[in-house]
């Protein structure tokens, strides 16, 4: 039976074909349009380490006190650390595990004199970095507490960076030459890059290049490398790299791996007790004002996800709504036109149930033929996504199976809703009013 | 024109009537809010940098060699006379940052040494004697620092200032009564004095950030060669040889020295593509809120059309009927685009307390201004006139249909 209605709505949907292909359209470009959007809002907005977010944590202590801040603020503390509560909060360690880090940028001069020179960007960061952000490896693995103890000349690359200098060999254990320094390679990380960049959204946009390189904090700080992000200062330092480290200057950012509530508790506790600490020794004027967030908190803080993107999104959203009701009217308008038909089918014996079957079937063929339409916009739109958002983001939103899936059932689900009273309407056709009435 | 039969028949068809309005009132409250957000994004994107753009370009050049600061100073200072010889330049100057490039130095401005809220935001832009002149700024008052009066910085190292350049907008909110020039401030975050020597005309901030956005125009210029990682050089070239020196620029410094890094993809850019990258995420707004408001406009207008069509077909018989008793076919005409008009004006009355309701709500969840009446007003009249336009061709239809269908059953 299903199969006849089908094919007596493909009759009646071909009888007006501008009514029907004002419906296609309608479903096609409010589908399309969600869809694009949703795409770029996925990419931006996703949780980059859903098993774990909730155990990593971001400690902020106020450094600058309420004379340092933007009336803007809130009275939130700055979104960095500067390097005095670092070194403090690094020694203490009051986590499981814990990482300082911050970007630098390295040059690479080829030995070859016909060669340019290229730079590199990477982070400086203590060993726990790779077990905490779960970085795989393509060769060997992240240095130890030693290596960070003893300051060592380590490094782990990027495959990116050991394809470009190594052919992509297992260069663990060989040196490689950056700013005129040997460095032994201890790792060769898988290409690895989250979505956002959650460790570092401080001073990224939280996309963009991948990192090429990890060095450790502390070789990082004796070779003076000033950091490649943002610095802060509420008073200019007096002059000199040491006077800059004893500033309260922030540019650092530390995490914490937090497994349980208590550890949680514990970490708080810790900064509250520092911060008063602090105030106690006459460094800090002002009573502690820390923070702990978890990766989402911390996403959410920091705005990761454009301001234009969830703009946009509803937009896109209330567009939808637009072509539903559009849909709505218009189904109505075609399958009341039939009344007779109705009439007829109701008089011969045709149950309510019947005629619900007939109109859904027929619906659910525009439906279908909307999220055909969708799906081919919804390419072409997250195609040229680069005309509207910024390239780094647009590089993100890509069509996948999840996609193509959700486009064709929000548009087959949004007609057979859309389609719902019309129909109901069309069961509520009176045989007997409709045979007399011609 | 009587309403009342109007209102009267509109009973038989209610839920049509419903989704029109509903179809209308939604329609006018996402298109209101996206011209809205077009006219503040575009408002924004016209904003001028106060610099001769069009004959501009940026090289951004890093230091490959960990070079002492003396050393980046000497090759600095051959490559600014190596670019300013090139036939097709103009004029160069060495910067930290620049008008629109997104990132760069903040400095919290103070007018008495001991002010310890922080209030003043201003861009700090390292600036020599030539910087001036290659921007094309003009200084509305004061003098230019002379080649003798610019220094060489290195960032940690406190800032020397004794003479600073400071923009307009920073002079009147320094100095709101009377001039600036010859006054004291102080831009490097410790109690160093500086003198005002010069006021710019306008002269735009380096970030285009809402953060920045009460400060978008203060801009602080120290005569001083910043001796850090990356040096950018902004070079004006000749008229009309702007291309020509964006080639020979690199060139030109890498025969200088090798040991630096122009980045081949974004290393030299010209101004009008500092722009497009400062407002991208603006004019990427604007271009969506402007398809989505006109595919939203057809689609209501092509649901009007559909759906009037359905009721004209529906009702020949009556149409007839009032043919034959004397009603003339403008009387038909008419009374389609009055029902319409009904429709349309309880559309758009729930449809502008939509917007409005949007609007509110948006400036709470985003930073975003409030919608003013008069794009409501301008909503109104053309989702009203959109109306009248769509129901036009089925109600020309209505107005043909003959006085001898009343005779006609089906």
């Amino acid at each position: 039976m299903l199969a006849y209605y089908l094919r007596l709505g493909l009759r009646s949907l071909r009888r007006n074909p501008v009514l029907t292909g004002l419906m296609i359209m309608a479903i096609g470009f409010g589908v399309a349009a969600s869809m694009t959007t949703f795409a770029v809002f996925r990419a931006v907005s996703g949780n980059p380490i859903p098993w774990k977010s909730g155990q990593l944590f971001v400690p902020q202590i106020d450094g600058f006190g309420p004379s340092g801040r933007d009336p803007g603020d809130n009275g939130e503390p700055p979104d960095a650390l500067n390097y005095q509560d670092t070194l403090a909060l690094m020694r203490a360690h009051p986590a499981s595990r814990q990482t300082a880090l911050y970007p630098v940028a390295i040059s690479v001069v080829p030995a070859d004199a016909s060669k340019q020179p290229f730079s590199i960007s990477g982070y400086a960061v203590t060993t726990d970095f790779f077990g905490m952000f779960e970085m795989p490896f393509q060769y060997g693995n992240g240095w130890g507490t030693n290596e960070d103890d003893r300051r060592a000349s380590t490094v782990v690359i990027s495959s990116k960076l050991n394809q470009k200098v190594f052919n992509g060999a297992n260069s663990v254990g060989r040196n490689i030459v950056l700013d005129n320094r040997d460095y032994r390679i201890v790792g060769v990380a898988k290409s690895w890059d989250p979505h956002p960049r959650y460790y570092d959204v401080v001073n990224t946009s939280g996309f963009g290049d991948a990192p090429d390189f990890f060095m450790p904090f502390s070789r990082a700080i004796d070779l003076q490398m000033d950091t490649d992000g943002n610095n802060n200062c509420n008073k200019s330092p007096e002059g000199g790299w040491d006077a800059w480290l004893q500033s309260t200057c922030v540019w650092l950012t530390v995490w914490a791996e937090l497994p349980d509530a208590a550890a949680v508790q514990r970490y708080r506790s810790y900064l509250d007790g520092y911060a008063a600490d602090q105030k106690r020794a006459g460094r800090y004027n002002w009573a502690p004002n820390n923070r702990l967030r978890n990766v989402m908190e911390w996403l959410d803080h920091e705005h990761v996800v454009p301001q234009e993107t969830k703009v946009s999104l509803l937009v896109a959203l209330g567009f939808l709504a637009v072509c539903l009701v559009n849909t709505i009217g218009l189904l109505l308008a075609k399958f009341m036109r039939r009344s007779q038909e109705i009439g007829v089918r109701r008089a011969l014996g045709a149950s309510r149930r019947e005629i619900y079957t007939q109109f859904l079937a027929e619906a659910s063929m525009v439906g279908v033929a909307g999220g055909v339409l969708g799906l081919l916009l919804t390419a072409g739109g997250v195609y040229s996504i680069g005309l509207v958002f910024e390239p780094e983001v647009a590089a993100l939103a890509h069509v996948d199976f999840g996609l193509i899936g959700l486009t064709l059932l929000v548009a087959i689900g949004a007609t057979v809703i859309a389609a719902f009273y019309p129909t109901w309407r069309a069961a509520q056709v009176q045989p007997a009013w409709q045979l007399k009435s011609n | 024109m009587q309403i009342k039969p109007i209102l009267a028949a509109m009973r038989h068809h209610r839920a049509g009537t419903l989704l029109i309005a509903l179809q209308i009132a939604l329609t006018l409250a996402i298109v209101c809010n996206a011209l809205f957000i077009i006219q503040q994004r575009m408002t924004r994107v016209s904003r001028p940098s106060g610099v001769d753009e069009s004959n501009l370009f940026v090289v951004e050049n890093y230091w490959a060699d960990q070079s002492s600061p003396q050393r980046i100073d000497a090759q600095m200072r051959a490559d600014l006379l190596a670019l300013r010889q090139l036939g097709s330049v103009q004029d160069v100057a060495p910067a930290n940052s620049f008008p629109l490039h997104g990132s760069g130095w903040d400095n919290f401005v103070k007018t008495t040494p001991d002010q310890i809220r922080s209030t003043l935001d201003s861009a700090i832009y390292f600036a020599d004697d030539h910087t001036l002149a290659t921007l094309g700024v003009r200084l509305i008052a004061g003098r230019n620092f002379t080649s003798s009066e610019v220094g060489s910085q290195t960032p940690p190292d406190p800032m020397l200032a004794s003479e600073v350049i400071i923009s307009k907008a920073l002079a009147k909110v320094t100095f709101p009564q009377g001039s600036a020039l010859g006054q004291t401030i102080y831009v490097s975050g410790g109690n160093r004095p500086s003198t005002v020597i010069g006021v710019t005309d306008t002269l735009q901030a380096h970030t285009v950030a809402s953060w920045m956005n009460n400060y978008a125009y203060n801009a602080v210029l120290l005569p001083a060669r910043l001796l850090t990682d990356r040096t950018f050089y902004l070079v004006r070239a000749r008229p009309g040889q702007l291309d020509a020196a964006m080639r020979d620029a690199p060139k030109t410094l890498y025969a200088q020295s090798r040991m630096r890094i122009i980045n081949r993809k974004d290393g030299v850019l010209s101004f009008a593509q500092v722009r497009k990258a400062a407002y991208g995420r603006d004019l990427g707004m604007a271009i969506l809120m402007g398809i989505v408001s006109m595919v939203l406009l057809a689609i209501t207008a092509a649901g009007i059309v559909g759906l009037t069509s359905f009721w004209v077909g529906q009702r020949r018989k009556q149409i007839g009927i009032r043919r034959a008793l004397g009603a003339t076919r403008h009387d038909i005409l008419s009374y389609f685009l009055t029902e319409n008009l009904l429709i349309g004006i309880s559309g758009v009355v729930i449809g502008a307390v939509l917007a409005l309701g949007i609007n509110l709500w948006m400036v709470t969840q985003f930073e975003m201004a409030r919608l003013s009446l008069a794009y409501v007003a301008i909503g109104v009249v053309a989702l009203l006139l959109l109306g009248q336009g769509a129901v036009l061709a089925p109600a020309m239809r209505a107005s043909n249909v003959p006085p001898v269908e009343a005779t006609r059953s089906v």
